[in-house]
């Protein structure tokens, strides 16, 4: 995936002039996750520029930039070192063609390596998806698999809109042949991963493949799971996920991030708002717990794995 | 034995910075002791008769504008009014220091300083009005919206500046904030970016003395606002704030030194708000009215008409034409905001996003059927 990543960034900025990177660590090193290794070399250090280190200035110096005509791709590292920018981000950045009536908008485009998994130290495995999805004007994609990460990174840079493109770090070493020249999925859109008929695993980002071990060992319960991979959660696929819950009558929502005030809460409810009659069950949440993100050697027992997706999955009532 | 006792036996290592490093001689970034003058000094005679006049009528114009934007929130016209009064040299001298090319980054108080970069003097009370966020076009007058949110417009600026360097433009960026803008953390990473960058840009902080109630004791122990540039490898200026001529001399060398390559510049400027922090604020709770009339005595349109008129250089005709123009525009004001504007209710869901989200299409619908009821009902 981390290759992925990388090509689409090439071929964005060998497409576009105007597509300019900028980061801490992003030129030389190529990143701390080498997601830009070699294009400082083949686009010179403006066109990927290491900054001083401060995540508002960087993401300031892009709305400049992007309010001058260019398209910049910000890096930020890690989740929780994102928060410094988070003013520019929902003052500024999410707010400013709304501010202007259309007159001045801004094609930045933010990378935020999130989530846990990796044995991080803390401030390094946060989920931080439901205070971007909460804030009008940002578009919120994350890709689970290496074709989307290709395609749904060049589909956010392309954007004139903001996107947060949160990248889940425990898939950087995923690996599946890449299509480059298959074309780019608009932003926007649900994917069914699985098909099934006994319930629904709704999730997104590092938690696809959770619920696909899921899925395959639910078979031995004789459930036959779908999985419903988002990838996108702003805007939200409600005609997809609708379909889908219709079809299957049950639910559970599944994402590593807390439960309280997630994206998992906003989803149960739409779920709910225009499913009900269809439901044989309550939607029900597997997320990471209410804590903050806890330590290495604990994290396991935080985020949510097959066992607890299929615990939750047999408290779905099977009476037909 | 302390940690500051003990003093290295090893040569110091190459990587620290010594006298003969790169590093910026911070001798020459030092601002004066003094703030920079004009006004009462044979430096007067150096400057433009025109540009003289033109800074007077501007002043005159943008007083009046002050004061009737203030009445105009005693009749619930107007939201709210920052007012600017006492500060009109650097808001002044901010718009007639740049071309039409370069860009203006306005913090709420400026809107002086945004009619004076040809927006529309009733477009640019839009915002305080409360009928729209911008009501004027910021690419097009490049001139960014006015910006609420503490220091957050610098490093825009910085970064735009960046980029029309990066395309070949010679474009500069001057960014306009405040003493209190000066704690916050965007100012600090505005200033770091835009040296390490070498950015075309300039800030202007004017120094009014007080943060809403917070006097600049309680904001700063530096020596000056100025200083403050130094620690960052760029020049720091002070100036009167007061002084049309001298804050617009040291804007422009600024303007000038960033257009040619020079880099960033900080400029202070010392002046002082007469008003209160805005209509709803009550300063005689934080500032006793002897410090406000001393104030007065420096009044930045007086100031310039006395030395104008002592120099010969203004005359009757000239004032009384500024007093024509400032009481026209005040008409005009308050011709247009005492008619109810006409507000369109789903406009809320246009420009949130290039193309509406399924979800904004559906509340949109739901408003739409709401405001359908209220005119059958």
């Amino acid at each position: 995936m981390a290759q992925a990543l990388n090509a689409a960034l090439r071929d964005e900025m060998r497409a576009d002039p105007t597509v300019h990177l900028l980061g801490e660590d992003v030129g030389t090193l190529g990143g701390v996750f080498r997601i830009t290794d070699g294009l400082a070399a083949e686009f010179g250090a403006d066109r990927c520029l290491d900054t001083p280190l401060a995540e508002a200035g960087i993401l300031g110096t892009a709305v400049g930039m992007a309010m001058y005509g260019l398209r910049p791709v910000v890096e930020m590292q890690f989740d929780a070192f994102a928060y410094p920018a988070m003013e520019q981000l929902v003052s500024h950045v999410a707010k400013m063609r709304n501010r202007t009536a259309g007159k001045l908008a801004l094609p930045i485009t933010v990378r935020i390596p999130y989530g846990g998994g990796i044995g991080g130290v803390e401030h390094h495995s946060d989920s931080s998806e439901a205070y971007y999805a909460s804030t009008p004007g940002l578009h919120v994609v994350t890709p689970a698999t290496v074709a989307d990460a290709y395609g749904l990174l060049r589909a956010s840079i392309a954007s004139d809109d903001p996107v947060i493109f949160l990248e889940p770090k425990r898939l950087y070493w995923s690996k599946a042949e890449l299509d480059t020249t298959a074309a780019t999925e608009p932003i926007g859109r649900a994917v069914l991963r699985r098909a099934g008929r006994s319930a629904v695993l709704i999730t997104y980002g590092p938690s696809l493949p959770v619920c696909l071990e899921a899925a395959e060992a639910a078979k031995a319960e004789g459930w036959d799971l779908a999985v419903l991979d988002l990838r996108s959660l702003v805007p939200f696929d409600d005609a997809t996920v609708a379909e889908v819950v219709r079809s299957v009558g049950r639910a559970v929502v599944v994402h590593e991030s807390t439960g309280f005030g997630g994206v998992g809460a906003e989803i149960a409810a739409r779920v709910t708002e225009r499913c009900f009659h269809h439901l044989a069950a309550p939607v029900l949440r597997v997320t990471g717990f209410d804590i903050p993100y806890p330590p290495p050697m604990l994290e396991h027992h935080h985020l949510p794995g097959v066992d607890r997706i299929l615990d939750a999955v047999a408290k779905l009532q099977w009476e037909d | 034995m302390t940690v500051l006792d003990h003093r290295p036996t090893a040569p110091v290592p190459p990587w620290l910075p010594d006298a003969t490093g790169p590093r910026t001689d911070p001798a020459p970034l030092l601002p004066d002791d003094a703030p920079y003058r004009v006004l009462g000094t044979p430096k007067l005679a150096e400057h433009d008769p025109e540009l003289l006049r033109e800074l007077y009528h501007r002043l005159v114009v943008g007083r009046r504008y002050n004061q009737q934007a203030t009445t105009l929130t005693k009749q619930g016209r107007l939201a709210v009014y920052p007012s600017s009064t006492g500060q009109e040299a650097c808001e002044v001298a901010a718009a007639t220091v740049l071309r039409e090319e370069d860009w203006l980054f306005p913090s709420y108080r400026d809107t002086l300083a945004v009619v004076g970069r040809g927006v529309d003097p009733l477009a640019a009370l839009t915002l305080l009005r409360g009928n729209a966020h911008t009501g004027y076009d910021p690419v097009a007058t490049r001139t960014a919206p006015l910006c609420t949110p503490l220091a957050t417009q610098a490093p825009h600026a910085v970064g735009l500046a960046h980029a029309a360097r990066l395309r070949g433009d010679r474009v500069v960026a001057l960014a306009m904030l405040g003493d209190g803008g000066t704690s916050e953390g965007d100012f600090h990473e505005a200033l770091n970016f835009a040296a390490v960058l070498n950015a075309p840009v300039v800030f202007l902080v004017q120094n009014n003395g007080y943060a809403i109630s917070v006097p600049l004791t309680k904001q700063s122990a530096a020596p000056t606002l100025a200083h403050k540039a130094v620690g960052y490898g760029m020049p720091g200026r002070l100036v009167d704030g007061n002084d049309a001529v001298a804050v617009h001399q040291v804007l422009a060398e600024a303007v000038e030194r960033a257009r040619t390559g020079g880099g960033p510049t900080l400029v202070e400027a010392l002046t002082y708000r007469l008003e209160a922090h805005t209509n709803a604020d009550d300063a005689t709770r934080y500032r006793v009215s002897e410090e406000v009339e001393a104030w007065r005595e420096h009044d930045p349109v007086s100031l310039l008409e006395r030395h104008l008129r002592a120099a010969g250089l203004l005359d009757d005709a000239a004032v009384a034409r500024a007093a024509e123009d400032a009481e026209a525009l005040a008409a005009t004001m308050r011709a247009e905001f005492h008619a109810e504007p006409e507000l369109d209710a789903l406009s809320l869901f246009q420009h949130v996003y290039a193309e509406p989200t399924p979800q904004l299409r559906e509340q949109a619908e739901q408003l739409a059927a709401e405001l359908a009821a209220e005119a059958g009902a």
